[in-house]
């Protein structure tokens, strides 16, 4: 009984302190809320609905679409034809592939490196750095797709003129190495994200504390490894997370190549936006919809989690 | 242990001069003391002795070898930072072992010398413990033994006592002192605390606006003060100062001032040059230990209502008013404070007396 003044106070307290009354809050929540509510939540049960039946643009199905029950994801996950190019397995093999390559290692990797790298260089270096791979990571989608399709064509193609100009062999990139195109793509346009993390986490780290590190006799490897990386693992844990869902729903490769030549650079989004919209199987490819939300909710409650190990702490 | 030489060491930040021309030398064994107020140039010195900085100009020697732009991990030497830059996930066995590490010492044998380091600073048992769960008396002590840990040249200090409380840092200053005693080892100590500098400090390198301004043993700083700046930075409270009308009397220099009234000191040629170049303006200076409230009779006295009157313990401070800015203290150490009245007469020994010219250098009295 004692007790309960006392907490019950300050909670009071800090729900009188509000800008507006809650009529007022709730007025000017409505149009947002009624936005999200239209194009978010209702598609969101919409997707999970249609999955569940084979409904297509044309034919028969499209006016009267059956429930199927679990048949649009039994076709996804037969067996017989799962490794097949062009089916749901392949897709998600070499999306997996493509996130391992161009996101865990490339735009991570280089990002960490670039990140390390100008933490010590003079300080208009590092601006001019930053600038350019930021540049990088503002431009919009499709003109990236433009500049980069523009780069590597076969015969009018800067890289090719760069090449022969050097006395080097030109090539067809897009045809013959079109995953590792795509992969460098990637991990040019995302590596940004995590440089601009781990940088702001460096930065973050008291410079006494290499300083101390440098009179003590460390290398710059073991400043790297044994202060700067153990200091900054949480932020690394988060961009991992967070660059594997963006990898993972990447649909800009289709820019580059459109998913070919013969389903080499299909990743699951590319493989989904066929399968609804070019094939117009609506179940099929909600379907497809459906398992690339569990397995981004997968790696939300990773992330998630990680975030309120961490708050109790901070 | 090695020694140190600056030789006309300067140091810009874009158009900011922190150091300029600094010559300095530090012998083997020597433990000097950088002191000044904050902005004086006293850490940047410093930090161009570790390597953390490069000179603009001139040459650092250690060891009689130049390191003027030599990576601070070839100098070898030891730093205590003034935030004690211990790693959060280091527990403090990996802390204190952190120089033996990149050293490429087994791990079993530096643990064992990073143990021997922490219980003589009387932190052994906590070895397994982060730096966030100690004190910070102990996260000082944790510093100083990982610039212990292994044999340097030079130890540096980076006003290593300024994040502790009063009491713990007078503790930690008398451990320091014994600590140089015991090792003899040659070390350069920044502060803005003059005590710490007069108790530790073999010499003291008084700096100031980038410059050194004195360069000599505390009790020497003490005594005869190079300008009026070492004066008043130099005592707790500061030298008393005070302007004062001078006329040339026979073979005497007559000292006038309001509420003051002195016998002549006797004259020499030091004064008399003062006097033809900075005219008969001088500053008189007196420290508030050497004030006594005035007995009938005495000579040299200066009158003035009485502004405050603390009493602390073992001594008092009594503080006079002459206007703005110019305010003498003086500490009585007998109960003579509790007879005061609304006015106050001190008094002073002749001998006590230190002289400035208008510039604010000192001019040597007799015997000097």
């Amino acid at each position: 009984m004692t007790t309960e003044p006392i907490t019950s106070k300050p909670r009071r307290k800090v729900r009188n302190f509000s800008l507006l009354s809650n009529r007022a809050g709730a007025a000017f929540m409505l149009p947002a809320g009624l936005l999200v509510s239209v194009f978010v939540i209702v598609p969101f049960f919409w997707v999970i609905f249609v999955s569940f039946t084979n409904r297509t643009l044309i034919g028969r199905t499209a006016l009267n679409p059956e429930f199927v029950g679990l048949g649009n994801y039994l076709a996804l996950f037969d067996p017989a034809t799962f490794f097949q190019r062009g089916q749901f397995g392949f897709s998600l093999i070499l999306t997996t592939q493509f996130v391992l390559a161009s996101a865990l290692i490339g735009q991570a990797l280089l990002g960490l490196l670039l990140a390390w790298l100008i933490q010590t260089v003079p300080p208009w270096v590092k601006r001019i750095t930053e600038t350019f791979v930021i540049a990088a990571w503002i431009l919009p989608e499709v003109v990236i797709g433009f500049a980069w399709f523009a780069f590597l064509d076969r015969d009018q193609g800067t890289l090719n003129a760069l090449l022969t100009g050097f006395g080097l062999p030109p090539g067809d990139f897009l045809l013959e190495q079109p995953f590792w195109v795509i992969v460098v793509f990637n991990t040019w346009r995302g590596a940004a994200f995590s440089m601009m993390l781990f940088n702001s986490a460096f930065s973050s780290i008291p410079p006494s504390y290499f300083q101390a590190a440098d009179v003590a006799g460390a290398s710059s490897w073991q400043k790297f490894r044994d202060i700067g990386l153990p200091l900054i693992r949480g932020h690394i844990v988060t961009d991992l997370i967070l660059i594997t869902m963006w990898t993972f729903n990447t649909f800009t490769p289709f820019l580059l190549t459109n998913g070919g030549p013969s389903y080499r650079t299909e990743l699951v989004s590319i493989y989904n936006y066929r399968v609804a919209f070019q094939d117009f199987q609506f179940g099929k490819g909600a379907a497809v919809g459906v398992i690339m939300m569990l397995i981004n909710l997968a790696f939300a409650l990773v992330y998630l989690s990680l975030g309120r190990k961490k708050a109790p702490k901070s | 242990m090695a020694s140190v030489e600056f030789k006309n060491v300067s140091k810009s930040f874009n158009a900011f001069k922190a150091v300029s021309d600094v010559s300095l030398d530090i012998g083997d064994g020597e433990f000097v003391c950088l002191l000044g107020p904050s902005g004086c140039g006293k850490t940047t010195s410093l930090r161009m002795m570790a390597g953390l900085e490069t000179p603009t100009s001139g040459q650092i020697l250690i060891g009689g070898k130049e390191v003027t732009h030599l990576h601070p991990k070839d100098r070898n030497i030891a730093m205590v930072f003034q935030d004690y830059a211990l790693y959060p996930h280091m527990n403090l066995a990996d802390n204190m072992a952190y120089p033996l590490k990149v050293r490429g010492e087994p791990v079993q044998k530096r643990h064992a010398r990073a143990r021997e380091v922490a219980d003589v600073l009387k932190i052994g048992h906590l070895m397994d413990r982060l730096p966030s769960q100690i004190s910070g008396g102990q996260q000082q002590r944790t510093s100083l033994a990982r610039a212990l840990v292994y044999p340097a040249q030079v130890y540096l200090f980076d006003e290593p006592l300024s994040n502790l409380d009063a009491k713990l840092r007078l503790e930690a200053r008398g451990f320091l002192n014994h600590l140089q005693r015991d090792m003899g080892m040659t070390a350069v100590y920044v502060t803005h605390d003059q005590a710490e500098a007069m108790a530790l400090a073999t010499r003291i390198a008084v700096m100031d606006q980038g410059k050194i301004v004195q360069y000599a043993s505390p009790i020497e700083i003490y005594r005869r003060p190079a300008t009026t700046f070492v004066a008043n930075f130099v005592g707790n409270p500061p030298m008393n100062l005070v302007e004062v009308e001078c006329e040339q009397g026979e073979g005497q220099l007559l000292l006038k001032g309001e509420g003051l009234t002195m016998q002549g000191l006797p004259m020499t040629d030091a004064i008399g040059k003062a006097l033809a170049t900075s005219g008969k303006k001088l500053t008189l200076g007196v420290r508030p230990e050497h004030l006594a409230i005035a007995a009938a009779g005495a000579s040299n006295t200066v009158t003035a209502p009485l502004f405050a009157n603390e009493n602390m313990g073992p001594e008092s401070l009594v503080t006079l008013d002459r206007g703005e800015n110019a305010r003498i203290t003086a500490r009585i150490f007998t109960d003579d404070h509790l007879n005061v009245d609304k006015v106050v007469t001190l008094s002073f020994l002749a001998e006590h007396v230190h002289l400035f010219d208008g510039t604010g250098k000192r001019i040597p009295v007799a015997g000097e």
